[in-house]
């Protein structure tokens, strides 16, 4: 308990005497998490609705791939970008292996199945007639996309909250693509991974209460844009 | 084609390979109220989402007041003119007022004119008082109601309406019906509803149309279709409950007589001795008595009969008779109380030989 309170006791006061190394964290976590996030609404979504209304072969087993990359282990994805950044590998000649701008790829690649696969299910879920009552009421077909994620705009909001606590919370893609360097690619999981290890427990709670925080500010705001508009 | 506000010219579609649309040719009339009827499965719905270009025809041409709709932006420009509404009410998750107003806003009217024809449109349909509520928490009427003042309040030239009211309680039923018919007659939309329900479209159409496997079989008036079906198939679904084949015995001054079985029923019409025909009696022209009605009826046909079967068919009693072949008759409960009717009873069966349809035997 005394292990606890005393985390407690410490973000306060890191937070309260806003400790730039924190706070630069904190940042660097929200920004790499959301800019990742950002990327897998922008692909998720999109390549969610052609897979979601559009028929063709093997739609199915899309489908199955999508839903399994939805529990994509970080670790492998970390593995697999590392590899292709590495000074030899496909896209070495980029230079950015260890860089905040990796971890936003490995991320990207974690969170985009995850928004898609909700993606799908969100718009596969919603009436199959009302394309054709939208398209009915003299829709464009790009009106019509527009409508149906209107109608779908609950689940996709959700979508959005679970490709962002995917990333967010995640560590091993973070910590083998972005090397965890101080004041340049750490981020509040690979800080407390390294404060734990460290035997920091106080500064790796206090950071641990910073990523709670985070998480729960971000997907309130995502509650509230979710829930707004909703007729009596 | 001057006065014709929708043609079609060998409207096919397939599915699959499988065709589900054959259609060689049909006009609506402007102003023109006309119900689809047929079994399940029978294509009435696919013609429907033909006719509003929802549908990917595999052939065929589609003409809206003369002018031909055969590109994209035809058919979006041609969608802009009609609506529809589907069997389930298919409403937005916001309030009712801006599901009335939905439609009016893809077609870009101004916010004025918006808000005039949604509130002229709710009060047509009677639930102005429900304009800010969540479509969500409406009842199957009012839900139906929403969705039909969401079609209406874009003043389309043609409506399609594929079964509204089937899901509908029949109370629920009969009111929307009754508010449905005086908008309709009020403005005079030309519309294409698909129902069941054939009270439904005995009431309200101008023509109705019957379709079977793909095709229009049938299309005249109520009164044609119900009284005068082309085939042994129509007969059977307007409800021609006796259908009865028979070879011509005689002919003559306008009447034949057809033998079935043992029996002789004398029918109006014409036909040559020994010609195969269908003999199709409606159950409400068949009068059942006691006592031999002979010298008191002006009926050509009267059978001793025995009572076979009696079932309960809303306000009225089904009952089948025995008179050398099966005679089902309707009786009102009145009727029925008074005939002191019971399956076994001996009585006898009469109708006229105008109640007699005949139809000629499919080679």
């Amino acid at each position: 308990m005394d292990l606890i309170l005393e985390g407690l006791i410490t973000a306060i006061k890191l937070l309260w005497a806003l400790d730039p190394e924190v706070l630069g964290i904190t940042w660097l976590s929200l920004k790499v998490s959301g800019i990742a996030t950002l990327i897998s609404v922008g692909l998720g979504v999109s390549t969610g609705m052609i897979v979601a209304l559009t028929r063709f072969p093997g739609k199915k087993f899309v489908v199955s791939i999508v839903n399994t990359g939805m529990g994509l282990p970080p670790v492998v994805v970390g593995l697999f970008v590392t590899v292709f950044l590495w000074r030899n590998g496909p896209l070495g000649f980029l230079d950015i292996l260890y860089t905040p701008t990796a971890i936003i790829i490995a991320q990207s690649v974690i969170a985009t199945p995850i928004v898609m696969g909700i993606s799908i299910a969100a718009l596969q879920n919603l009436p199959n007639k009302l394309r054709l009552q939208i398209l009915s009421l003299g829709a464009t077909r790009m009106q019509m996309v527009l409508m149906l994620v209107r109608e779908a705009r609950l689940p996709l909001m959700a979508a959005v909250m679970a490709g962002f606590g995917g990333v967010i919370s995640e560590v091993g893609a973070s910590i083998m693509v972005g090397g965890n360097i101080k004041g340049y690619s750490r981020v509040l999981t690979t800080a407390t991974v390294m404060e734990t290890g460290k035997g920091e427990f106080a500064v790796a709670f206090a950071l641990s209460i910073i990523l709670l925080f985070l998480v729960f500010l971000v997907n309130y705001i995502f509650t509230l844009i979710q829930q707004r508009e909703r007729p009596r | 084609m001057t006065d014709n506000i929708l043609t079609i010219e060998n409207l096919k579609v397939e599915f699959g390979g499988v065709s589900v649309l054959d259609i060689p040719s049909f006009c609506i009339k402007e102003k023109e109220f006309i119900s689809l009827i047929g079994p399940n499965g029978s294509g009435k719905s696919t013609l429907l989402l033909a006719l509003s270009r929802l549908l990917k025809q595999v052939g065929g041409r589609l003409f809206f007041r003369s002018e031909e709709i055969a590109s994209r932006a035809d058919a979006l420009r041609y969608r802009r003119r009609v609506s529809m509404v589907f069997q389930e009410p298919l409403l937005f998750d916001t309030t009712v007022y801006r599901n009335v107003a939905s439609g009016l806003k893809i077609r870009g009217l101004g916010s004025h004119e918006i808000r005039e024809r949604v509130t002229r449109y709710l009060a047509c349909f009677n639930i102005e008082h429900l304009a800010h509520r969540s479509a969500r928490k409406l009842s199957g009427g009012e839900s139906q109601r929403a969705s039909l003042a969401r079609a209406f309040a874009m003043e389309p030239e043609v409506i399609f309406l594929d079964e509204p009211f089937s899901a509908l309680d029949p109370p629920t039923r009969h009111a929307l019906t009754d508010d449905l018919e005086k908008i309709v007659r009020e403005t005079g939309i030309t519309t294409l509803m698909v129902t069941h329900d054939q009270s439904e479209a005995l009431r309200m159409s101008d023509r109705i149309a019957v379709m079977q496997d793909g095709r229009i079989v049938q299309s005249g008036t109520p009164l044609a279709v119900m009284n005068n079906p082309v085939n042994e198939f129509v007969a059977n679904f307007v409800g021609m409950d006796t259908i009865l084949e028979g070879k011509v015995l005689k002919n003559g001054q306008g009447f034949v007589t057809v033998a079935v079985f043992d029996k002789e029923i004398d029918a109006l019409g014409t036909a040559e001795t020994g010609d195969c025909l269908y003999c199709c009696i409606r159950p409400e022209n068949v009068t059942i008595e006691l006592t031999d009605p002979d010298d008191l009826t002006s009926a050509r046909n009267v059978f001793p009969a025995v009572i076979r079967d009696i079932f309960s068919v809303g306000p009225f009693l089904k009952v089948v008779l025995d008179c050398g072949f099966n005679l089902t008759s309707f009786v009102t409960r009145e009727a029925f109380a008074v005939l002191d009717l019971k399956e076994g009873m001996n009585v006898f069966a009469s109708f006229k030989a105008t109640a007699v349809h005949l139809i000629p035997c499919r080679k």
